[in-house]
């Protein structure tokens, strides 16, 4: 395993991944010396095309950390420059280096809003970014960089700086960016190294309490001054415990835009099996929803884990919305589509409540009290679902904002 | 070789004007050629020299060679229906190096991984050159400038034509047939070896000086179906076995699980169907890639949808093509080679799944071929540039990577697709210039990438055909900036020398390009 710290008399650290499986990423093995300058030994499956820049690169790098003199050792697998500048970093910081060499910011930081669609969610393990550069084509409502299970206990700082990087220079299209962070406290130390780079959303593992919603809260606040993209947060509920304090959690702070459960440790704690109907987890996730909706936040369901079922996941995905769901996670962007299918609003329905919707505008304009559809009286709650669906098909792209008139109240 | 020996095409591309001795042609245009004279024909024999019995059977390979006139400087061909499970090719090469054979050229209709061995007898000097596909250590040796003719690369229908225009004289072709009898009748679609079709050995059979057929499956006269008629065949020999069946198809074909791939052979899809070439009686040709294979099932689907069906699909086949069949989506396919055991058995059993030869899909040179009249192929390539000229056959390294195959061939298809990522790991694939040209861009109308669809600017039927819809069509040079600029610049050009170690043929025979020694 690497050698962190300059307790070790040696300093040397190593970073990234070698070997012929090894695909878009990059191994890097930085030694500290006191003389000699920098000796980089490069060996690239791209040498002929980017050969020199991989060099200049990891000179730049190792500058900015004030490293003069080492031998470094590069074996790069094609990785982009965003991979090759975090690599060389983390090798450098665990051979005793400080600081930090930022790559160049190249996407913009775009605020998301509190009531964005958040459908689909794709998870990218925070320290593959061979997965990272082409998610956005898939057009998920959200990509979450995780920092957390996907992530080796000894390549937490490699992946920080990875999806640090990531949030600088990968442009994942219209998905809203989201990070999650380790369980507390060493989430809190993820917050210091992601949190300057404007993150839309945190996930929050493993949350059974709105303290600990309300620490990363307050980290966050202490980090991120820049009122005008705001970081939302999303808790995780994973526990028995924490279903039973949902509601405290969806009420933590101001910035939590949505809660979640994670069904694996769910059922863990509960001693049975995940299975594929979900029982077990009926009521679990009915609480949550309940929570989320009472608290006017969005109710997000779990994955759906095996990648090749697809009937499965879309009948998943339309029972999580009968239960007031607003999304689910994805493990691969194949589910991405079918998600967004089952989450949409039906034709009828939207047919109906576009009709509704017409109805309640014309009963406001005649300054009726009352709304009714051909003989019938339409009750306030719902004119109110009516809009909320609306509004919702048209985020979704299913009605022309234009045409319909609702109000949208949500 | 010397600069003076090279002119600049109507491609642009300097090209030699003498290869491997022979005068050439450089390339004029796509159809821009106008070839003269009769076709080649092989000597006139006559029945009172082959025995009454029909039976041709002579013990071994070298026997064989013997009596066919094995000298030094002969060409000797064979086939890839076998894929890299074939033993005949380099048993035929090691059993004339064992007779003191010197300077032969190997005419293979492809080479595999299987056939790397052949290095060592081109150092030992028994083959002078491969005029053929060479990919993995073949590549590498020919790139390195270490053979000792050039390298010539052609299409399968190039192949066809220049055997029968004269510019290749096989001697001795020496065909591995899984199944035949002692005749020579020969089929590929039984034996333990089955492998499909052998349409890629019947130019040979038909205009080769000598003709061997090589089996591990002999049965009695007569071998019915037949593929290869006895009548073109000298001797028979019997082996152990002509090649690894593991090797030769697969038992399934696996459709790529990337992520971005399935978005681009979804893009390809969408994009038939979009601009309305999926119609009744339509016809589409889909190799064995990743990218190619998962496209048939995202159009299959679409067919159900709209309840279209095909004319004829054309393959190589595998299980997602015989499906198609089964299914009612297509009434005909017509095989160029097979793929898997669905393909194999589908071909032994369903007459309305049929072999062909380049002869009938792909000749330039004959009165028509079936390329033409394909509505949409779906092809890969490892580069393409702002002109929408395309390489299939270097790395942007200049290292020889793959044969043409019928790549050229299919570029006459109504709709050329180029389905491919817009890089891989950190090379772009959309470049300023190809490295290599294999296509002329006049004859490539879309590429689809997992970043957009770039419709070539000569093509305004097509950009006028899917202006409503939602693919994302991009220009191609957008697409390009986008790359490079997350590549962190544009790469270093291709380190080449002016010394050229192979030509890329034009499927009318003319030289289209140069592949140069690459740098040490």
């Amino acid at each position: 395993m690497p050698k962190k710290g300059s307790k070790n008399p040696v300093r040397r650290g190593e970073a990234g991944r070698r070997g012929d499986d090894v695909r878009s990423d990059i191994y890097v093995a930085v030694e500290i010396r006191g003389s000699g300058g920098l000796q980089i030994d490069l060996t690239s499956k791209v040498a002929a095309f980017y050969g020199g820049s991989i060099e200049e690169t990891a000179t730049r790098v190792l500058g900015e950390l004030k490293v003069k003199h080492a031998a470094v050792e590069i074996d790069d697998r094609g990785a982009l420059p965003f991979v090759v500048t975090a690599r060389v970093e983390a090798a450098a910081r665990r051979a005793g280096c400080d600081g930090k060499a930022l790559p160049e910011r190249t996407v913009a930081v775009q605020p998301t809003d509190r009531d964005r669609l958040r459908r689909s969610r794709l998870y990218l393990p925070g320290n593959e970014p061979k997965f990272f550069i082409n998610a956005g084509l898939h057009q998920p409502d959200g990509v979450i960089l995780d920092l957390e299970d996907s992530v080796h206990p000894d390549e937490k700082d490699a992946a920080r700086t990875v999806v640090r990087n990531a949030l600088r220079c990968v442009d994942f299209h219209r998905a809203e960016r989201m990070v999650r962070i380790n369980q507390l406290p060493l989430g809190l130390d993820d917050l210091d190294e992601i949190v300057p780079e404007s993150p839309n959303l945190i996930l929050i593992p493993k949350v059974e309490n709105a303290d600990q919603v309300r620490e990363v809260g307050a980290r966050i606040d202490k980090l991120h001054k820049t009122k005008d993209t705001p970081v939302w947060l999303m808790p995780i509920v994973e526990s028995a415990l924490g279903v039973e304090n949902a509601f405290e959690v969806a009420q933590a702070t101001e910035s939590v835009v949505a809660i979640t459960i994670g069904l694996e440790d769910y059922t863990a704690d509960l001693g049975v099996p995940k299975t594929v109907e979900g029982n077990e987890s009926l009521y679990a996730r009915s609480r949550l929803a309940n929570a989320a909706h009472a608290a006017g936040v969005q109710a997000i369901d779990s994955v759906f884990g095996d990648v090749g079922d697809e009937e499965g996941l879309r009948s998943w995905g339309s029972r999580s919305r009968s239960l007031g769901f607003e999304g689910m996670g994805c493990i691969h962007p194949r589910q991405i589509q079918p998600i967004h299918e089952s989450f949409a609003p039906t034709e009828a329905e939207i047919e109906k409540a576009l009709k509704i919707v017409a109805a309640f505008d014309d009963a406001e304009a005649k300054g009726l009290g009352v709304v009714s559809l051909g003989t019938r009286m339409v009750d306030p709650p719902v004119v109110l679902r009516a809009q909320r669906l609306v509004e919702q098909a048209k985020r979704a792209g299913l009605v022309d904002p234009e045409a319909a008139g609702s109000r949208g109240d949500k | 070789m010397s600069g003076n020996d090279l002119v600049i095409n109507a491609a642009g591309r300097a090209v030699p004007i003498h290869v491997n001795g022979k005068d050439q042609v450089p390339y004029q245009g796509v159809a821009a050629y106008e070839p003269a004279g009769t076709k080649r024909a092989p000597p006139i024999r006559s029945c009172k020299d082959y025995p009454e019995s029909g039976d041709k059977r002579v013990p071994d390979l070298e026997t064989a060679l013997e009596k066919c006139g094995l000298s030094d400087g002969m060409v000797i061909s064979s086939h890839h229906h076998l894929r890299n499970g074939d033993q005949v090719g380099l048993a035929a090469l090691q059993a004339a190096a064992t007779m003191g054979a010197k300077d032969l050229m190997w005419f293979p209709s492809a080479s595999f991984p299987c056939h790397s061995p052949v290095i060592d007898l081109m150092d030992r000097g028994v083959v002078h050159h491969i005029e053929g596909s060479m990919n993995g250590p073949l590549g590498a040796y020919c790139s390195a400038g270490k053979m000792r003719g050039l390298g010539v690369l052609r299409s399968h229908g190039g192949r066809w034509q220049a055997i029968q225009d004269g510019e290749v004289k096989v001697d001795i072709a020496v065909i591995a047939a899984p199944t035949a009898d002692p005749f020579g009748n020969s089929d590929g679609s039984h034996g333990p070896s089955a492998c499909g079709s052998l349409g890629f050995a019947l130019a040979d059979s038909l205009y080769a000086d000598h003709v061997i057929v090589v089996t591990d499956n002999l049965v009695e006269f007569p071998c019915i179906p037949w593929q290869i008629q006895g009548n073109n065949v000298d001797y028979v020999v019997e082996v152990e076995s002509i090649g690894d069946p593991s090797k030769i198809v697969s038992g399934t074909t696996q459709i790529t699980r990337s992520p971005d791939r399935l978005l681009i052979a979804e893009y390809v899809a969408r994009f038939i169907r979009d601009a309305g070439i999926m119609r009744d009686g339509f016809s589409f040709q889909a190799g064995a890639g990743g990218i190619a294979l998962a496209f048939v099932q995202f159009l299959k689907q679409m067919m159900h949808q709209a309840g279209v069906k095909a004319r004829f699909v054309r393959g190589g086949s595998t299980q997602y093509l015989v499906d198609l069949l089964q299914e009612g989506l297509t009434d005909y396919i017509l095989d160029g080679q097979t793929f898997d055991l669905a393909g194999v058995a589908s071909i032994a059993s369903d007459p309305r799944h049929v072999a062909t030869s380049p002869f009938t899909s792909y000749n330039y040179h004959g009165k028509g071929n079936f390329a033409s009249m394909v509505d949409a192929s779906v092809l890969g390539a490892t580069e393409v540039d702002l002109e929408f000229n395309a390489n299939v056959n270097t790395h942007s390294d200049g290292i020889l990577l793959h044969g043409i195959g019928g790549w050229q061939n299919c570029l006459f298809a109504g709709c050329s697709i180029l389905a491919i990522p817009s890089f891989r790991d950190r090379i772009p694939v959309i470049v300023d210039e190809v490295t290599t040209m294999t296509g002329p861009g006049e004859l490539i109308d879309v590429v689809v990438t997992e970043r957009g669809i770039a419709i070539n600017p000569k093509r305004q039927d097509l950009l006028d055909r899917v202006s409503d819809s939602d693919l994302p069509i991009r220009p191609i040079a957008e697409i390009k900036d986008e790359v490079e600029k997350i590549m962190g610049g544009k790469p270093e050009p291709a380190r080449l020398t002016d010394n050229p170690v192979a030509v890329i043929k034009w499927v009318d025979g003319t030289v289209l390009d140069t592949v140069w020694q690459v740098e040490d």
